[in-house]
């Protein structure tokens, strides 16, 4: 295994095509244990087809990806989400129908049992338990019996970002949490993130708001036309003039 | 949900004691009709799991009745008491189910109506062409009603009571498995199936099951059918049964768990009210589908919706 | 002599398939645009068949006349109506609402012809002679060449009209990003429009050519549905070429079987091509890979 030997998410050399369009392109970077990475870019850069690709939604057509040591890449979704890896969407994605505990009961089907049991008993309370618990810790646990498409938009984004949680998840790969919530949720989930990361979670964060996560990621990796075009410290990538460049620039 | 509360559950006993006691009032014919009508509300609750559910539309519950059927008819020919033959069968169902949902569901959504709708044409003509095994065009006659140790369901009226006995429980158990974290699982599917794969619901396993377990219950329904008269010929299992509780599922109320008993009702009863228009009765009930579809998507259900309020539960 | 039964089988064969492309060519496009699986579309061969009888034999017009009123009148029903009255309303609903919508559909036109009409088989005049033509010493059904005749104009035509006008240009646009074509000025919801209308004139193509063998009864869309979708299927969803292909596939499969194979199990040729083709290459022989 090459690498830093505290690399939790190892992605080398990946690629993407899409018919006759290149989204990533020899795209390597990797996520230390217990560090929050920030993930920037202008927009078409790559950012979410790299997280798709590293949560298995898409298939890569070239390089790595090693989780933990292993190769993840081709896996199905849900494999990966067992493994330990939660991700939430730009595009909010809950079950609206369902209940708030509902959609989070979901996520822990996998603590439930094997198929039989799950079929043929309820929910185990210690599930439950955590669901609430981690409601509460979001802040939504007035939410708990609502259905979820009734949810603002900013608590759809939390329950979101606990769905991920529930799997005890040692990496979280965020896709812009912070866009079009008011500032108090942005503290409050910037908060959140903070205590998790304390807790020995590590965060993978794309973000358009570069402010932000200049603020509170310990490195950043910067990618422009499917390509890694600067890594490093939030300070030096701020002047980095590629990164300028690439964001002002053509 | 009806059961979730103590008055729901009340009515629940209500209604069947109601329907336990259908034969006291009820002559001949408009009995078999309940019979019937049960058998199909059992098939189409099975089609509901794979289609109101899972998502997955299916057109082959019309086979998977048949392979019961003729499973259980061939058993007791050859003396099988009938609780077991009724099981073969609906294994036999359960099988095929497994069989066709494995490779089917690697299709999208369009090609799967097609691979399910092209295996009930080629169990059709299997049940029609092998005369050696299942009396071709002719079908099996002289299929025995079941005898339960000393009881025996000979009578019309036992029959019927049976095969409610039957339907209520095997609803009873698949109400017991759509509340389970399974059951759950499979809403989410429903609901939103990529976020439901990236929070660690396998798909596949999932739809699997809900097809083959509706395969299991067309096949239990199936069996229940081929005693009701005696005789069952491949006709009564082609593309038009599929089609038929299609629309009894999509008219009650897809994934929507009483659903498939109003559409089984409406699909079953409503051409016997309106027998004296002869074959017009299908072109209103196609020109009903219709409107539903344009103006009630949800189903007849939906049409109680409006007297209830939104319960804090969601769609169940 | 086995030469000379393949030959006739063959021709047989490309005729009833070539046919079965029509339908399924007009069947692939409504799916393409509009993401509409048309389970009326059998029906939609019945009705044009029906409507030819009508204007011909019922209100006397000479045959060619009654053919294109009959068509003119698919166009605006089976197009412009369904598509206004029914489609419309269902385009963001979901494949399974349209299904349902076009089943039901298909059941209303199928029943309102038994009932309203008759239920018994019209006669249809024959297009060709009965006598059959001799080449290479073998004779050939003079039907059968002109079906395969008639009908390949007609895809040629539809070949031309795709590649050759604009409005051809624009539903080729529509069916392969719908989104796309929007941006660019293109107007979605007459496209449709346009692909239903040219389904209906297929379909009413189709009709006047197959007429002549299975009669006019209400009950031929059934089959007749169901090949469209083999075809469509085998040959490829996603490509009108495929579906071409796909309709002479079937028709040869169906020809062949016939002969060689028990005639019981001749659908179950073609039905077991669909399956095999299903799983082992669901967007068909000939389709594109409907991938992310």
């Amino acid at each position: 295994m090459t690498g830093s030997p505290m690399a939790l998410l190892e992605i080398t050399r990946l690629t993407k095509h899409f018919y006759r369009a290149t989204a990533l392109l020899d795209v390597s970077f990797s996520v230390r244990q217990g560090e929050i990475l920030g993930l920037i870019g202008p927009n078409g850069s790559g950012k979410t087809t790299a997280f798709n690709c590293v949560s298995g939604l898409l298939t890569p057509d070239g390089g790595s990806i090693r989780f933990r040591g292993e190769q993840i890449a081709g896996l199905r979704p849900d494999a990966i989400f067992r493994r330990g890896m939660g991700r939430t969407f730009q595009l909010l994605q809950v079950f609206p129908g369902m209940t708030a505990l509902e959609n989070m009961l979901v996520a822990a089907q996998e603590r439930a049992g094997g198929t039989l049991t799950r079929i043929l008993q309820r929910d185990p309370a210690a599930m439950r338990r955590r669901a609430e618990e981690l409601l509460r810790f979001l802040g939504i646990e007035a939410q708990a019996g609502q259905p979820a498409g009734n949810l603002s938009y900013g608590q759809q984004k939390l329950l979101d970002f606990g769905m991920a949680l529930m799997g005890e998840p040692s990496l979280v790969l965020l896709d812009e949490p912070m866009a079009a919530i008011n500032p108090v949720m942005i503290e409050t989930l910037a908060d959140r993130i903070r205590q998790l990361n304390g807790a020995g979670v590590s965060f993978a964060i794309i973000e358009h708001n570069v402010g932000v996560v200049l603020d509170f990621c310990h490195r950043v990796v910067v990618l422009d036309h499917g390509e890694v075009i600067a890594e490093g410290q939030p300070s030096a990538i701020r002047e980095d003039p590629q990164v300028i460049a690439a964001y002002f620039g053509g | 949900m009806l059961a979730a509360s103590r008055a729901g559950r009340a009515s629940l006993w209500i209604a069947l004691a109601l329907l336990a006691g259908l034969p006291l009032v009820v002559p001949d014919y408009p009995l078999y009709l309940a019979s019937l009508t049960l058998i199909y509300a059992l098939a189409a609750l099975g089609l509901n799991l794979t289609l109101g559910y899972a998502g997955q539309v299916s057109l082959a519950q019309g086979a998977f009745m048949g392979i019961g059927a003729y499973g259980l008819a061939l058993f007791t020919a050859q003396g099988v008491p009938f609780l077991l033959a009724l099981a073969g069968g609906a294994a036999l169902a359960f099988a095929c189910g497994l069989l066709l949902g494995y490779p089917a569901l690697k299709v999208k959504h369009h090609s799967l109506a097609m691979v399910t709708m092209g295996f009930n044409i080629i169990a059709f003509l299997l049940m029609r062409n092998e005369e050696w095994l299942t009396g071709g065009s002719y079908g099996l006659s002289g299929i025995p009603r079941p005898r339960l140790g000393p009881v025996s369901f000979a009578d019309d009226r036992a029959y019927y009571l049976l095969v409610l006995a039957v339907t209520a429980s095997v609803a009873a158990l698949a109400a017991r498995m759509i509340h389970s974290p399974w059951g759950r699982g499979l809403r989410a599917i429903r609901e939103n199936e990529v976020r439901a794969e990236v929070v660690g619901v396998n798909l596949r396993n999932y739809k699997l099951a809900a097809f083959a377990v509706g395969a299991l219950l067309g096949g239990i329904a199936g069996g229940l059918f081929a005693p009701l008269l005696r005789y069952i010929d491949p006709h009564a299992f082609s593309l038009e049964r599929s089609i038929q509780l299609l629309l009894m599922v999509v008219v009650g109320g897809l994934g929507r768990f009483s659903g498939p008993l109003i559409g089984a009702v409406v699909v079953t009863i409503l051409p016997e009210i309106l027998r004296m228009t002869q074959g017009l009765y299908l072109i209103l009930f196609s020109g009903l589908i219709m409107l539903l579809v344009l103006f009630r998507p949800q189903g007849l259900i939906a049409l109680g919706d409006l007297f209830r309020p939104a319960s804090a539960e969601g769609r169940r | 002599m086995f030469l000379q039964d393949f030959l006739q089988l063959t021709i047989a064969g490309l005729a009833a398939g070539a046919i079965y492309a029509l339908a399924a060519i007009g069947f692939v496009l409504l799916w393409q645009t509009s993401a509409t699986i048309n389970f009326a579309q059998g029906e939609f061969v019945t009705l044009p068949a029906f409507a030819v009888v009508f204007f011909s034999a019922v209100l006397g017009l000479p045959f060619p006349l009654a053919v294109l009123a009959a068509l003119v009148v698919s166009a605006g029903l089976l197009g412009l109506a369904v598509k206004r009255l029914l489609i419309d309303r269902l385009l963001d609903r979901g494949v399974l609402a349209i299904v349902i919508a076009t089943l039901a559909l298909g059941l209303f036109i199928r029943y309102s012809l038994q009932q309203l009409w008759t239920p018994l088989a019209l006669p249809f005049p024959d297009l060709f002679s009965r006598a059959p033509v001799r080449i290479l010493g073998v004779a050939i059904s003079t039907e059968d060449l002109g079906n395969l005749g008639a009908a390949t104009l007609a895809i040629l035509g539809l070949h031309l009209f795709l590649r050759r006008t604009r409005t051809g240009a624009a539903m080729q646009a529509v069916a392969q990003n719908r989104t796309l074509a929007a941006t660019l000025g293109i107007d979605v919801s007459r496209m449709i429009a346009a692909t239903f209308v040219l389904n209906a004139v297929l379909t009413g193509i189709a009709a006047v050519l197959i007429a002549p063998v299975y009669l006019v009864k209400y009950d031929i869309g059934i089959g007749l549905g169901i090949k469209a979708f083999y075809a469509a299927i085998i040959g490829g969803f996603n490509r009108t070429f495929g579906a071409l292909a796909g309709g002479l596939v079937v028709g040869l499969a169906e020809s062949y079987a016939g002969a060689y194979v028990s005639t019981q199990y001749r659908d179950a040729f073609s039905l077991g091509l669909l399956i095999a083709v299903l799983l082992w290459k669901p967007e068909g022989l000939l389709g594109l890979r409907e991938d992310g």
